[in-house]
């Protein structure tokens, strides 16, 4: 199968480590033909800002939303949640996403970096038997205030400044995100899932290449 | 101890001030004096902006000694932008970086820019929940400053000069001794720690991963987008750029450029691209003109 990882900015290395662990040699996304024969793609890490800028200017926003609407799957961490949720707060007038799940991000949500944290958070099933706990990193984190009908919240955590459990990771279709950054840790559990979501997407969809299996 | 995973929330561990040096990486840091420098870098796409009352140039002009900025300046510039925002430390001047810390910048920058306040100890920075980034201009500093707990390290460069021959001096010795370093045997790392001056721990990290703990950013003399495509090929993971910009002609166009360039430094059309008529870079100096130089500074 073919992954890509949007390379324009931001920790792009951490998620193709991702998946080289699972067997999955990926490649990094800058340009529209970059964009052909994905069976699905990874958007990382980094300024939401700077990556909306980029995307523009690169010509990508527009290939890659018709992508992503027409069935590509895409995992976005942090920033990449906030390319795709269809409400973002907090951000600049300007800044686009996708609006691909149907959610609303604070951006910055957390607070700034001293207040960005690492805990161990609770999972649903779905996401694996090796442990219901799951390492996790939030960094200058956008916050999850609401999540729309029809999304599947797949892990929910709550912090001292908040002790009410907020959802943070969601899915949607083809969609799959968190706020934090399951690639800076040593659990594949979400990038495996995210494979498992492409390898049911490969086979749904004509004339696509018929994914190999994930290892 | 017991392996029951840890449900509370952990600021401050290395993992979440390495995290944002991450997730700044391909990305641009820019030097800015006010809020509407703030915003033009901001708009610009800088992936974050680094508070200051003098951008060094100015700093190298006027002499006296450089010191932390006005909190206020600090607030203004916080309030602006909705991009982490760094501020600089003098070396060594740990109470400088408390008021930092306290006005809750993103990273403190314990900078040569600055006239140093301690001539032989730098900043004990594990204590502080602020991650920090340090220069250095050689592979033995850089570990230093990783051992003092920098989750980030930025070749020094010679700041406000607009000449990159000194970035490229440090990065390539940094980049040059970490090559080496992969190619030592397991006694030659003893030898790699004590010429370096530096912990054996780290040294044997840089031998099994083949790059530095912590990213590694370049800074200092940077002027247009191909000195930024130059010194990312070489191997920096993401670039601060300070007199360089807003002492230029343009000063949005050229950010706007050397974003693309970060973006884009392998695409040497696309870098072609976005250097035509950016207008006049900074003037920069023949290093030979300097007095003092500012990556002399710290130890």
């Amino acid at each position: 199968m073919s992954i890509g990882v949007l390379a324009l900015q931001g920790d792009v290395r951490e998620h193709l480590g991702a998946l080289g662990e699972l067997g999955v040699d990926a490649r990094g996304v800058r340009r529209p033909p970059d964009l052909a024969g994905l069976d699905g793609l990874i958007l990382p890490g980094g300024e939401s800002t700077t990556l909306s800028l980029l995307l523009e200017s690169s010509q990508m926003f527009e290939p890659l939303a018709d992508a992503i609407a027409t069935g590509l799957p895409v995992f976005g961490t942090c920033a990449g949640l906030v390319l795709l949720a269809s409400e973002v707060r907090g951000g600049r007038p300007d800044q686009r996403s996708f609006a691909a799940l149907d959610c609303s991000v604070l951006r910055n949500g957390y607070g700034r970096q001293n207040e960005s944290f690492e805990t161990a958070i609770e999972v649903v099933a779905a996401l694996g038997a090796e442990g219901p706990s799951m390492p996790a990193v939030f960094i200058r984190a956008p916050l999850i205030e609401r999540v729309g009908e029809g999304v599947e919240v797949l892990a929910r955590t709550a912090t001292p400044n908040d002790p009410e459990p907020r959802a943070v990771v969601l899915r949607q279709g083809n969609v799959l995100a968190s706020a934090f950054h399951p690639e800076l840790t040593g659990d594949r559990r979400l990038h495996r899932l995210f494979l498992q979501m492409v390898e049911s997407a490969g086979t749904l969809r004509d004339g696509h290449g018929v994914p190999a299996g994930v290892a | 101890m017991t392996d029951a995973p840890d449900h509370s929330a952990r600021t401050g561990t290395f993992a979440v001030k390495r995290g944002l040096a991450d997730m700044l990486r391909g990305g641009v840091i820019m030097d800015v004096v006010t809020a509407d420098q703030a915003k033009v870098a901001e708009d610009a796409g800088a992936v974050s902006v680094m508070a200051l009352e003098r951008v060094p140039a100015d700093i190298r002009r006027d002499g006296g000694v450089a010191r932390m900025s006005d909190p206020a300046l600090i607030e203004e510039i916080q309030q602006a932008v909705t991009i982490p925002v760094m501020a600089k430390a003098r070396i060594g001047h740990f109470a400088e970086a408390q008021v930092l810390e306290a006005l809750q910048v993103d990273y403190i920058d314990e900078s040569e820019v600055l006239t140093p306040a301690d001539e032989a100890h730098h900043i004990d920075k594990w204590p502080f929940t602020v991650p920090f980034v340090c220069g250095a201009t050689n592979l033995g500093e850089a570990l230093r400053r990783i051992s003092e707990g920098a989750a980030m390290i930025r070749s020094k460069g010679e700041a406000g000069t607009g000449n990159v021959v000194e970035a490229v001096r440090h990065l390539r010795s940094i980049l040059g001794d970490i090559k080496k370093i992969t190619q030592a045997d397991s006694a030659e790392r003893y030898a790699w720690a004590k010429q370096l001056s530096a912990p054996i721990g780290l040294v044997q990290e840089i031998a099994e991963t083949g790059r530095l703990p912590v990213p590694l950013f370049c800074a200092g003399g940077l002027a247009t987008p191909a000195d930024v495509s130059l010194v990312m090929q070489l191997g920096a993971e993401a670039v601060f750029v300070g007199s360089g910009n807003f002492k230029s002609e343009d000063p949005a166009r050229r950010a706007r450029a050397i974003v693309e360039a970060a973006a884009h430094f392998e695409d040497a059309g696309h870098v072609a691209k976005v250097s035509r008529g950016l207008g006049e870079a900074m003037r920069g100096q023949e290093l030979s003109a300097l007095g003092e130089r500012l990556a002399d500074r710290g130890w």
